[in-house]
Formats: structure tokens, C-alpha cells, sequence
């Protein structure tokens, strides 16, 4: 049933307030948080609603982001409801934590404003934090806007304590683009959010009463298996995500899908890129359709677990995918998402070309204008029929 | 240890405390301790037993019954380390190879 229009809290916010209003009605036990640009406007608003008495939350000021992720993952293990937050080199001094927590199954929350790693030192955004933690085991979701923001926050929870899954949930948004920028965003009442996030229900839990051990040591003879649950684990949750934004849309009306399309059933040529490049792209798309021009664009929201056959599926028979993604491995067959993407339509009958255009690093403005060079682009690519594995655009060379 | 990744708890979790007693950290050893009654103070007049507080997994074992001492060791869990061989102060005790 959906919440009436008299019950919605419109307001202003930015990507960052958008998912502290969020962790607020999710109703926390424990946050555990370290500030760093551009994420603290999360921390710093939480901590808000602590002082006030508005949560219930035992905030934890740690001395650093390793410690951050070690206090979730305790209070995790003890059963409790966990968020905390983080980006570029703060995620990264929580790396060895982030396996641990994803690989002892801690349904932690831990919202991140992508910002570039270093050096040089940068503040602004782009994608190498995400695709840094790639391999810890973390769902990754990457938000377009404040409002995805607010909303995939309250369904993370869902999410990462569904007993199926079971595993840590990265709720990605652009720094400073979306973690800064005010946006219309609707909230819903806090009973609506109480009943649909409801309270975690742990299956093994630290409890003096009924004593056991939680992240022992496993080595040859059993790490393996334990990988094994892992990766069954993530592979099952776009079934349970899928579930919960159903749910979720009866309450809004809104979903996202594991990513979203605009105009590709017909498209030559479709962008596929994450997080706030996607609102470009649909603008550059329906710019060049009234030239005539067949563009579609796919926005990934879910990048772990990649949704290959669903992306390979929606692909259809276009001609090409522009893939551009604000990350790189360096020395790479191509970058990450280009990877993931050529992989996913490896198989396909008619494979398109996948061009792999890497924009925007350290924030790097992605104006429409990056997006038309690199339709040109593959449109040559495409007449050439040849084209090279990646290619910098916007960059002085 | 034939047990598939669907008939173990998740994550590695022991859901059953103490069940360490189960390993066996004996297999461990590539040396083992052999103890001579001889001029072992413990067996002597039941004193030194440095053997038995030095033992970090707790396999000397002490006994006294009737005023007999006797000496023994739980194979099951001695590593073979030879901290009980270093300590004796009168060469009781010696390593052999396994």
C-alpha cells in the first residue's frame, strides 16, 4: 500500500544528509565512523541526531577507519543493526576489515561518497575506492541521485541481513556531485520505514548463553569451502534484491532495478556507465535522438554482483556499448567496468563492440560534450570496424 | 575433513565450544619426548616438575598415588616443541626423531 502524499517529508538535501535521514529511521544500534571528505556530512549529521536524543545508536568516534570497520564488525557479530561510512583513502586503510567483514557474513551498511584514492592527493570524485574494494566480497550499489541515496540506504538493510544473503552492503554515491549537491527528496514517515526495515533477526550470534566462536582459522583443508559458501552467497542476491525493491515500491512507487535502461530497445549504440554519469547520459542520449541518432543509455546501479546475463539481455542486438567508467586498473586488459562488460557479452550471438572510455578520474568534470566525443568515436570505431581495448577522454594528451 | 561446503557451518563459525579438544595437534610432531625414570626428581621424591609447568599444550603428566610417583605424556597434543627436554635439569628427558 503506498504512503499517502500528506505523510511524505519533502526536503532539500544533499546525497550525504539524504542517507544520515536514512540511517536515522533504520533505527542503528551501533555507528562506527572515522570523518574524511566527502563523506562526513553522514557522520556528522548522525551525530547530530545522537546528541539530540533523536537515535538510539551507540555512536563510536574511533581513532581510525580500520578501527570503524573492526567496532561493525563486533557489533555485527553481537547481532546488532550497523552502518558506517567512508570514502577514497579512509576506505582504503579499512581494506583488511572489509574482507573480514564481508567473509564472516556481517550484514554491515557502510555507505561510501566515491572519491578518488591517492596521489596526488584529491578530494573529488571518481570510482577507484569503489572498484578498489571490488573483490572484498561487498555488495556494491552506486546511487544517481539523493533520493536513490535515501532509498537504497533503507533497502540495504533488507538486503544484507536477508538470511539468504548475509553479507555487507556498499551504498556508493558520487562525491561531492551527489554526497554535496541539494536535491528534492522525499522521506517517509518513521513507522512506514520501522515496519518495512523491521528489526535484524541473527542466526549466529555472539550470546554468553549459547557460546561459540565466530572468525576462527581455516586453512588448506577448509578455506576453500568457506570461499565457496561466499561466492554462493553473492550470486544469489539479485532474487532477494529484486524481492525487497518490489516491496519497496509498493510503499514509493519507485525502483531501480540492478540497473537502470532509457531508450535501449531500439538503440545502435548504448552508454553504459554508474552513478550520477548516468543523468548526463540520458540528457546526451535524448539530445542525439533528435538528430536521428539511435542512443540508449544503462545505467549500473548493482555492480557487485555484476548482472551479467540481465546486462548481455538488455543489450539485445545493438551495435556497440560505450562503457564510461571513472576507475582504472592500471595494466589492465581494460578497466574495470569494461571488463566486466565485455565478459557479460562474450557469448552473445551478435557480440557488439565494447568501447571502454575512461572519464573523469579525481573529478574531472564528464560534461554531455565527453559523452558525444565518445559517440563519435565508436561511430568511427564501429565503420572501421576495429577499435583499441581503452581510451582516455577529457585528459591533455 | 571430507565434508562439502554445504555440510559446514558458515563462515567457519564453531558452533560448538571447546571443540578444539578434537584436533589432535599431536600429528604436529616431528620429534617426540622419551622420559628416563632414572634421575628424574619427580619420580625420585616428587619435586622439580619444570617439564610440567614449562609444557605449553599441558602433555606432561604428573601422578601421585600412594606415595608412588609416575610420568607420562599425552602424545595426542605434545608438538614436539622440546621445551620439556631443554628445561629437565637432569637430562631426563631426550627427543626422538618420530
Amino acid at each position: 500500500m503506498s504512503v499517502p502524499k500528506d505523510k511524505i517529508t519533502v526536503e532539500g538535501l544533499t546525497g550525504d544528509a539524504a542517507i544520515a535521514h536514512a540511517l536515522k529511521q533504520a533505527d542503528l544500534d551501533v555507528l562506527a565512523a572515522y570523518p574524511i571528505t566527502p563523506q562526513t556530512i553522514i557522520v556528522e549529521d548522525y551525530q547530530r541526531f545522537a546528541a539530540d536524543g533523536e537515535v538510539n545508536a551507540a555512536v563510536i568516534p574511533v581513532e581510525s577507519e580500520h578501527s570503524a570497520m573492526s567496532a561493525c564488525v563486533g557489533a555485527s557479530a553481537v547481532g546488532g543493526r550497523v552502518a558506517t561510512a567512508s570514502a577514497s583513502a579512509g576506505l582504503a586503510l579499512m581494506w583488511e576489515i572489509l574482507y573480514v567483514a564481508a567473509s564472516m557474513r556481517m550484514p554491515i551498511v557502510f555507505t561510501v561518497a566515491n572519491r578518488a584514492l591517492s596521489g596526488p592527493i584529491n578530494i573529488h570524485n571518481d570510482h577507484s575506492d569503489g572498484m578498489g574494494m571490488r573483490d572484498s566480497g561487498f555488495i556494491q550499489l552506486y546511487c544517481q541521485s539523493s533520493q536513490e541515496a535515501y532509498d537504497t540506504t533503507l533497502m540495504a538493510f533488507r538486503l544484507a541481513e536477508h538470511h539468504d544473503v548475509l553479507l555487507p552492503v556498499m551504498v556508493g554515491i558520487d562525491g561531492f556531485i551527489v554526497s554535496h549537491n541539494v536535491e528534492r527528496v522525499e522521506m517517509l514517515p518513521d513507522d512506514v520505514v520501522e515496519k518495512f526495515v523491521g528489526v535484524r533477526v541473527p542466526i549466529q550470534n555472539l550470546n554468553p548463553n549459547t557460546p561459540l566462536t565466530l572468525g576462527p582459522l581455516a586453512l588448506t583443508d577448509y578455506y576453500f569451502e568457506f570461499k565457496e559458501q561466499q561466492s554462493r552467497a553473492i550470486m544469489g542476491v539479485p532474487k532477494v534484491y529484486k524481492e525487497i525493491e518490489a516491496e519497496f515500491e509498493k510503499i514509493t512507487g519507485r525502483k531501480y532495478g540492478l540497473f537502470e535502461t532509457y531508450k535501449t530497445e531500439d538503440a545502435d549504440i548504448i552508454i553504459l556507465a554508474m552513478s550520477s554519469m548516468g543523468g548526463t547520459a540520458k540528457v546526451v542520449a535524448d539530445a542525439l535522438r533528435e538528430r536521428g541518432e539511435k542512443i540508449g543509455v544503462i545505467r549500473l546501479k548493482m555492480f557487485r554482483p555484476f548482472p551479467a546475463e540481465e546486462i548481455a539481455k538488455a543489450v539485445g542486438d545493438a551495435k556497440a556499448v560505450a562503457v564510461f567508467e571513472k576507475a582504472m586498473s592500471f595494466g589492465g586488459a581494460a578497466h574495470p567496468l569494461a571488463v566486466e562488460v565485455r565478459t557479460a557479452l562474450y557469448e552473445a550471438k551478435e557480440r557488439p563492440m565494447v568501447l571502454d572510455f575512461v572519464v573523469g578520474l579525481g573529478g574531472r568534470d564528464v560534461p554531455p560534450t565527453t559523452f558525444v566525443d565518445g559517440i563519435e568515436k565508436t561511430k568511427e570505431y564501429l565503420k572501421a570496424g576495429k577499435a583499441p581495448k581503452y581510451e582516455t577522454l577529457g585528459v591533455r594528451k | 575433513m571430507s565434508e562439502k561446503y554445504n555440510e559446514i557451518p558458515m563462515a567457519g563459525n564453531i558452533l560448538e565450544p571447546g571443540n578444539s579438544e578434537k584436533y589432535k595437534t599431536g600429528g604436529w610432531r616431528a620429534e617426540k619426548p622419551i622420559h628416563n625414570n632414572e634421575k628424574c626428581l619427580w619420580i625420585k621424591n616428587g619435586t622439580c616438575g619444570r617439564c610440567w609447568i614449562f609444557c605449553p599444550d599441558m602433555s606432561v603428566i604428573l601422578t601421585e598415588k600412594d606415595g608412588k610417583y609416575s610420568y607420562a605424556y599425552n602424545y595426542d597434543y605434545c608438538k614436539g616443541c622440546g621445551i620439556c627436554a631443554t628445561e629437565c635439569p637432569t637430562d631426563s628427558i631426550h627427543m626422538e626423531k618420530e
